[in-house]
């Protein structure tokens, strides 16, 4: 498990490391290391050079503009927990965020190196994808902005081009009535979810849910947005006949495969379970 | 005298130096000229290799050497089982590397020494490696059905079959009741924070080869290591370090316990292996893969009659030193701390394609503690009654001690239970959680858990023979050194062993060194396993103790004139009757150093019991501990 060998950037700013990028086709971009470093360790890659981001300038910053939260890219998961801009505008964000691996791993691991790594039980991807966020991109051809649905290709690809970098992301503030709740299930706490769920809806003044969003996390093979439930939740009071009914639906939507930690019906059940939590939590309702 | 410190909670003197860092593990041990080793390990759990080519992998500036079965002469070395050997188990064990099968994923095929690990770990890619597949043999089931044979000589890959008997359990039971399931336990392994580890160094003009990295079993595997290298024993010197972890499963023979010694004495040259963690995952033994099906025969009032039936092991690809204890103890310890007249258990261990087995953390007791219990909760509610009550009813009584258990086919030795309270440890634990305050939870629902609250009686063996090795050194600084067999691995073996030694000597514990473990301390020893560390080596530092004593008594007795046995010792002084007195410090050159044996051949058991409260979340299947 030791690395195999590369030669090593460090560029002070974006144009010098996307033009590296550029040159060397086999080169990649290294930010917190914590997923790239593991893939090269176990020589399942062999980068000929890592392109390190972390000396590139306002990169991490986290700003709010026109009631949209901007996170650059090489934030780190302990950096955004912390942010009190997070905090006030982002909750569920943050909520998330807690579910993310380890204390050790959260101070090295970036939102951008999570976005660009496209784990399908990353929490990020589906918050993003709940809340309608736009990635900003920026390569040889310039800058542009990738609506979050657009982004998820599959596990681990992206609609980013070659010598392409994250360099934020965008989110709109959450009103401060919005309902959202997050839930997860790992077998250890930290690890990559089985499955999980991220929801959030208002409620209009009859008590009725309205534009309710659900996305759908490590069940299938990417971040899913789940419209089943929500078109069932849609105009309805909440109530736990309702809940479960969406989380009925979304275990029919989640389309799970087999693998080494469970079977599809077991991540379809788990997918569904996790999306009644998610809800009840959203709606202070308690399960039996 | 003080109060004796054995009994006392006292703070573990290792721990300070583990905690800050300052612990010494195999990796830390300077050794700037050392090659690094790396293995390349199958890829394959089952196939027969039909290229091997390591010339590119040669030619990579920075390799020294790769060794393949053909560099050691093939028939290549097995590894001898350390524990309960027998002949007809010589055919399944494991060569120290792949010759012309592999039978696991991880079974060592070569293994590269470069001036680096990472140059070494490129120099694995350019190795040409081809194996035709044969199908792989993964369950139980799969390796009676035989699809493929892993030792095609054998003509089947049932390797033994151990059995338990007590009394007469196919005789007929006239209005007994039966009851009978279905167990398994999933494979297990332990994975310790720090990997295994070797640094070995050969001195060409000595003859000499000393291996750091040993644990456990020093002498054992010394003794191992000097007859596949065709070395005297004593050449070799085998030294235990820190270790992150034992739990059975470190400081046992494994592949790399021969390949890096060999490669130092080889290449002339210090060689490094340090285990990574996916190899580790791979290649130290796991552990505890059973399934069974078993019988429970009552009487209608609940007193246990009899018990029989048939557990199957899923061994892995060979028999490895210590993989004989778990099956054999499945079969002999199901009857626990109960009364059960009448045994017949077979144990059938089967080879599979799978990472060989060992011994983990109570091997095969943890299994077969498990069917009982079951078996006994299954059977309470049969008969209706209370499952405390029904085991209370069938618990041996310290009346009934020394109480035989199971025999096993082979190698037969009797075992009995010397003494116990078995039905104190049960009350016990049952006050300690509150079982009647718990009992009503049984079976409800509560905030989506489902709450189950169980106990159950094990007993565990101990002290297995056939001796440990102290001696004991009075220094001219008034300090006693403490040499011992038992090796540590994590157990708090210093501290113990010093409360022992300072309380046969009467001196306060900072008089008192230890050197634990290493083969350079006496020329016999035996090691830390079974439960033995303490019982063993504590006796034998006792009796050291002893001897050491007398000869303080004699060397003080000549320099107060009095006789030894007038002679009263204190806390580091020797006074005669006459008030006369001499620091033991004084009399060092006259004390030889005391060296202390026991041999035992009678297991200890100990016992215990457990309660559990947990709740079930159905939805996920997480099961979370309360209690
Ligand atoms: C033990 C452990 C547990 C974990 N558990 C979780 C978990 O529960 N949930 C979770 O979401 N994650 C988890 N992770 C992953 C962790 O969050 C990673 O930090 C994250 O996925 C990648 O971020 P990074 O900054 O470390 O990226 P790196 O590892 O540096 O890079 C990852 C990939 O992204 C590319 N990349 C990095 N930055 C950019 C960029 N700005 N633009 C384009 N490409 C880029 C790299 O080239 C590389 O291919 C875990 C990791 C570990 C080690």
């Amino acid at each position: 498990m030791k690395l195999p060998d590369f030669t090593y950037a460090a560029p002070t700013d974006l144009r010098g490391a996307i033009s590296l990028l550029a040159a060397d086709p086999a080169a990649r971009a290294l930010a917190g290391g914590q997923s790239l470093i593991p893939v090269l360790a176990f020589r399942l890659g062999a980068p000929s050079m890592l392109v390190d981001l972390s000396n590139i300038a306002d990169l991490d910053k986290i700003e709010v503009n026109n009631a949209r939260l901007r996170i650059g890219a090489m934030a780190r998961w302990a950096a955004v927990a912390e942010s009190p801009l997070v905090h006030t505008h982002h909750p569920l964000l943050r909520a998330a965020i807690s579910h993310v691996a380890h204390y050790q791993v959260r101070n090295r691991g970036t939102i951008g190196g999570s976005l660009a790594h496209a784990d399908p039980a990353a929490e990020l991807a589906a918050v993003a994808l709940a809340c309608d966020a736009t990635i900003i991109a920026q390569g040889p051809q310039g800058q542009r902005r990738i609506a979050v649905a657009d982004f998820f290709c599959g596990a681990l690809t992206t609609a980013l081009t070659p010598a392409e970098l994250v360099i934020a992301l965008e989110l709109p503030c959450m009103p401060t009535d919005l309902r959202w709740g997050f839930a997860e299930f790992a077998r250890r706490r930290g690890d990559f979810a089985l499955a999980g769920a991220v929801v959030h809806f208002s409620l209009d003044a009859a008590g009725a849910i309205i534009n309710p969003h659900i996305a759908g996390i490590g069940a299938s093979d990417r971040p899913r947005r789940l419209t089943a439930p929500e078109t069932v939740l849609a105009g309805q009071a909440p109530s736990l006949a309702i809940l479960r009914a969406a989380a009925d639906v979304a275990t029919a939507e989640t389309d799970a495969a087999d693998d080494l930690h469970g079977s599809a019906a077991y991540r379809r059940s788990l997918a569904g379970t996790m999306v009644l939590r998610a809800l009840a939590d959203a709606c202070a309702i308690t399960l039996p | 005298m003080n109060a004796p410190l054995v009994g006392q909670p006292i703070e573990r003197i290792e721990d300070l130096r583990l905690l800050r860092g300052a612990g010494c593990f195999t990796d830390d041990i300077a050794a700037p000229d050392a090659l690094a080793a790396v293995i390349l390990r199958s890829p394959l759990a089952h196939g027969l290799i039909t290229r091997l080519d390591t010339e590119a992998a040669q030619k990579l500036p920075g390799v020294v050497s790769i060794i393949t079965a053909r560099t050691i002469g093939m028939p290549v070395p097995t590894i001898p089982l350390r524990l309960a050997p027998l002949a007809e188990l010589v055919p399944y064990e494991q060569p120290v590397i792949a010759q012309d099968r592999v039978r696991y994923v991880g079974e060592p095929i070569a293994m590269v020494v470069a001036t680096s690990a990472a140059i070494a770990e490129d120099a694995l890619d350019l190795i040409e490696l081809e194996i035709a597949p044969l199908p792989a043999i993964v369950t139980n089931d799969d390796a009676a059905a035989a699809a493929a044979l892993l030792f095609p000589d054998s003509g089947s890959n049932l390797c033994i079959t151990y059995t338990a008997r007590l009394g007469d359990a196919a005789q007929e039971f006239p209005g007994a009741i039966i009851v009978e399931d279905d167990f398994s336990t999933q494979r297990h392994t332990a994975a310790t924070m720090e990997t295994r580890g070797l640094l070995a160094r050969w001195d060409a003009a000595r003859g000499h080869l000393t291996v750091h990295g040993a644990a456990k079993a020093p002498w054992a595997g010394r003794r191992m290591l000097a007859r596949q290298l065709g070395l005297d024993e004593f050449s070799i010197d085998m030294i235990a370090v820190d270790v992150g972890g034992g739990f059975g499963m470190r400081g046992e023979f494994y592949p790399e316990d021969f390949l890096v010694p060999f490669a130092a004495r080889h290449l002339d040259r210090p060689v490094k292996w340090i285990e990574d963690r996916r190899e580790h995952l791979l290649s130290a033994n796991h552990a505890r893969e059973f399934d069974a099906h078993l019988q429970l025969i009552l009487s209608p009032a609940g007193d246990i009659l009899a018990v029989r039936g048939r557990a199957r092991c899923n061994l892995g690809a060979y028999m490895r030193a210590n993989a004989s204890i778990a099956p054999r103890n499945v079969a002999q310890f199901f009857s626990g701390p109960y009364r059960i007249p009448n045994i017949a258990i077979d144990t059938d261990v089967f080879l599979t394609n799978k990472t060989p087995t060992g011994t983990y953390r109570g091997p095969g007791r943890f299994e077969t503690d498990f069917f009982r219990e079951r078996l006994l909760d299954l059977a309470a509610e049969r008969l209706g009654m209370d499952r405390v009550v029904l085991r209370r009813r069938n618990l041996i009584t310290s009346a009934q001690m020394p109480h035989p258990i199971a025999t096993v086919s082979a190698p037969v030795k009797a075992e009995e239970l010397d003494s116990g309270d078995y039905a104190e440890t049960l009350d016990r634990c049952l006050g300690a959680i509150g079982w009647d305050r718990l009992q009503p939870l049984r079976g409800q629902r509560i905030n989506g858990r489902h709450h189950g609250v169980a106990v159950g009686c094990f007993i565990e063996g101990g002290a297995a023979g056939p001796s440990e090795h102290a001696r004991l050194e009075l220094g001219a600084d008034g300090m006693v050194d403490v040499f011992v067999g038992s090796s540590m691995v994590g157990q708090g073996l210093e501290t113990v062993l010093l409360q022992i030694s300072a309380d046969a000597l009467g001196l306060p514990m900072e008089r008192l060194r230890i050197f634990h473990g290493s083969t350079t301390y006496l020329r016999i020893g035996f090691g830390s396993f079974h439960s033995r560390s303490t019982v063993m080596g504590g006796t034998a530092i006792l009796n050291a103790a002893t001897t050491l004593k007398e000869a303080i008594r004699a060397a003080a007795g000549r320099r107060l004139n009095c006789a030894p046995d007038e002679v009263l010792l204190g806390a580091g002084t020797a006074t005669n009757p006459s008030g006369a007195i001499v620091n033991w410090a004084e009399l060092a050159a006259d004390v030889p150093a005391a060296p202390g044996q026991f041999d035992n051949h009678t297991h200890t058991y100990a016992y215990g019991a457990h309660a559990a409260h947990v709740g079930v979340d159905i939805a996920t299947g997480h099961v979370e501990i309360f209690d």
